[in-house]
């Protein structure tokens, strides 16, 4: 049985209340190294939007029509990292194909979003909490933007700190990891507003 | 089913279903048919299969455009003008290219894929270069750490007519893999050789630590070899004014000084212009082609050789003048020859060489567009 959650409402709270990054700290090797430059942080949110919603969808189909009336829910791991890797492989043909530019935006991203565990993650937690097509629509895309928001947020606030005066021994990822943990805090705040499990 | 079985057999069939799905995507969506590469306004019209870089499409149809790195994007040598559309630069051509180049639309073709018909242009000499084929007839130790390897081309590239260059250009010597080095390297080489030898091309290569090609030459290859070389390349070469000529060289930078001279002595030409000679080195045992230099310096009167030791060994016994290249130039210039004479500068060295003597040129007069030179890092 899916847990009656309005999509509508998933998605709002898979951005603010429960952020794949921040509530679950997924993501986070991306998320530290890329925050330094703004530009990138743009295309690389963008490219895990793109992915996110389109790996969650077909991890869906694959849940529903193969993993789940075959009992191998022991092979879920495997067989999604298999369509991740796959997704992204077409994806990228097309994008280059389609519009260069695009593909010329999300340059090195595109592919280095394989190994990305926030859509890994978000993927299991569609299946843990066994959504139906459209909450997981709406889930994948939510998780991505809200990726994406945070990035962009981090990369803001990076661009500041940048020229404040931090000591020596916290300077890089030192400061950027405790500014991250103010943000999550920042962001529980969101989740008296809704519950979504 | 069993679960041993049903387990990896879904792992398969999804793999092979998704890699189905990628081949078949690869099919549609690379497939982009006959491409049409237009090369200096309708010259040369080549009909190709579109999908891989320019440099890689236009080697296979023998135009061969200067490449050290083999296409990797980290020497920007393929340089090439792109009149039509292939979108906006990418960020591994950028660090190559200035403002200027980009503004007029210079790529570096190994970074182009070629999707659509593409309008290029090409300097024309390029139509001149070719891979050849060949084989070691002869290397020779110049000092410990420079080698002259004298190659000679196949029967059937000798019997197309052979190699064509004007001294001062250089080939690229095409490395296989060897040891840990997987993959084929290409560098660049002045050549020693004159024009009027076609069936031979002679490069002086001086080992550089670590170097792929340097290593390889000194370490592996043997007399009867066979190996590849693509040229010729560049532009440096003397110009043909009446100025007074001052080539400066240091080590291995003696290679496309040796083919001028030799062409000189050959041909006849340049003999009513003064040519004058800085070789500098460490010391003896850095110093080659000494006696050949000062015989070129009996037989023409216009040819003055200077070489020069930066620090002689007592055992040396060195009569020359002591001292850096470029103190040892700049008193000459100021001491023997003459200020008002019109003169050009021809470099070939380290960037470091380079650069040093192009100050004690411009100090002396020489201004900076009458200076040339082939700068190898």
């Amino acid at each position: 049985m899916s847990p009656a959650i309005n999509p509508i409402i998933l998605f709002f709270a898979s951005i603010f209340t429960s952020n794949i990054l921040l509530a679950n700290f997924l993501g986070m090797c991306s998320f530290i190294s890329i925050s330094k430059d703004q530009k990138s942080s743009f295309g690389l949110g963008f490219a895990v939007t793109i992915v996110m919603t389109i790996t969650m969808v077909a991890s869906w189909v694959v849940l529903k029509l193969i993993i789940e009336p075959l009992n191998l829910d022991y092979l879920s791991f495997i067989i999604f990292i298999i369509v991740i890797a796959a997704i992204v492989q077409i994806l990228e043909m097309v994008i280059d194909r389609v519009s260069p530019a695009l593909y010329m935006a999300l340059g090195i991203f595109l592919p280095l979003i394989t190994v990305n565990c926030a859509i890994l993650g978000a993927i299991l937690f569609m299946q843990i909490r066994n959504y139906d097509f459209f909450q997981t629509l709406a889930f994948g895309i939510g998780s991505g933007a809200g990726w994406w928001l945070a990035i962009m947020l981090l990369a803001s606030i990076r661009k500041r700190i940048d020229v404040a005066p931090v000591s020596a021994g916290l300077k890089g990822p030192g400061i950027t990891i405790i500014t991250i943990g103010f943000m999550a805090m920042a962001f529980i705040g969101f989740s008296g507003m809704l519950n979504v499990q | 089913m069993h679960p041993l079985i049903l387990g990896p057999l879904v792992v398969a069939l999804v793999s092979s279903a998704l890699a189905f799905l990628i081949s078949l995507t690869d099919r549609v969506v690379n497939d982009y048919g006959e491409v049409q590469i237009d090369i200096n306004g309708g010259k040369k019209l080549l009909k190709v299969r579109g999908g891989s870089p320019l440099l890689g499409t236009l080697a296979f149809e023998n135009i061969f455009l200067p490449s050290a790195c083999g296409g990797r994007g980290s020497c920007g040598a393929c340089k090439v003008k792109v009149r039509s559309d292939v979108g906006p630069h990418l960020p591994t051509e950028l660090p190559y290219l200035n403002s200027q180049e980009v503004a007029q639309n210079v790529r570096l073709a190994c970074q182009v894929k070629l999707k659509k018909d593409i309008s290029i242009e090409i300097p024309e000499a390029l139509f001149n270069i070719k891979k050849f084929k060949t084989t070691v007839e002869r290397i020779r130790d110049l000092t410990y750490d420079i080698k002259e390897v004298y190659l000679r081309l196949s029967d059937a590239a000798i019997a197309d007519g052979g190699i064509s260059f004007t001294p001062g250009q250089y080939a690229q010597l095409v490395t296989p893999p060897y040891g840990d080095v997987k993959e084929s390297v290409q560098r660049a080489y002045s050549m020693s050789s004159t024009p009027q030898d076609r069936e031979h091309i002679e490069l002086l290569i001086r080992l550089v630590p670590g170097g792929i090609a340097t290593t390889y030459v000194h370490t592996r290859l043997k007399e009867g070899d066979t190996i590849e070389v693509v040229g010729p390349f560049g532009e440096f070469g003397v110009r043909d004014t009446k100025a007074l000529m001052v080539f400066v060289a240091g080590g291995s930078g003696m290679a496309p000084f040796k083919s001028m001279l030799n062409h000189m002595a050959q041909t006849g030409a340049w003999q009513d212009r003064d040519i004058w000679y800085f070789f500098g080195a460490r010391s003896k045992r850095d110093m080659f082609y000494l006696e050949e230099m000062e015989e070129l310096g009996k037989r023409f009167s216009n040819f003055h050789f200077v070489p020069a030791l930066s620090e002689p060994k007592p055992e040396d016994n060195w009569t020359g003048p002591v001292g850096l290249i470029t103190n040892v130039l700049d008193s000459y210039f100021k001491e023997r020859m003459a200020p008002d004479v019109p003169k050009e500068g021809y470099l070939c060295g380290s960037p470091g060489m380079i650069d040093a003597c192009i100050k004690v040129m411009t100090n002396n007069g020489i201004t900076t567009d009458k200076i040339y030179y082939d700068k190898f890092a």
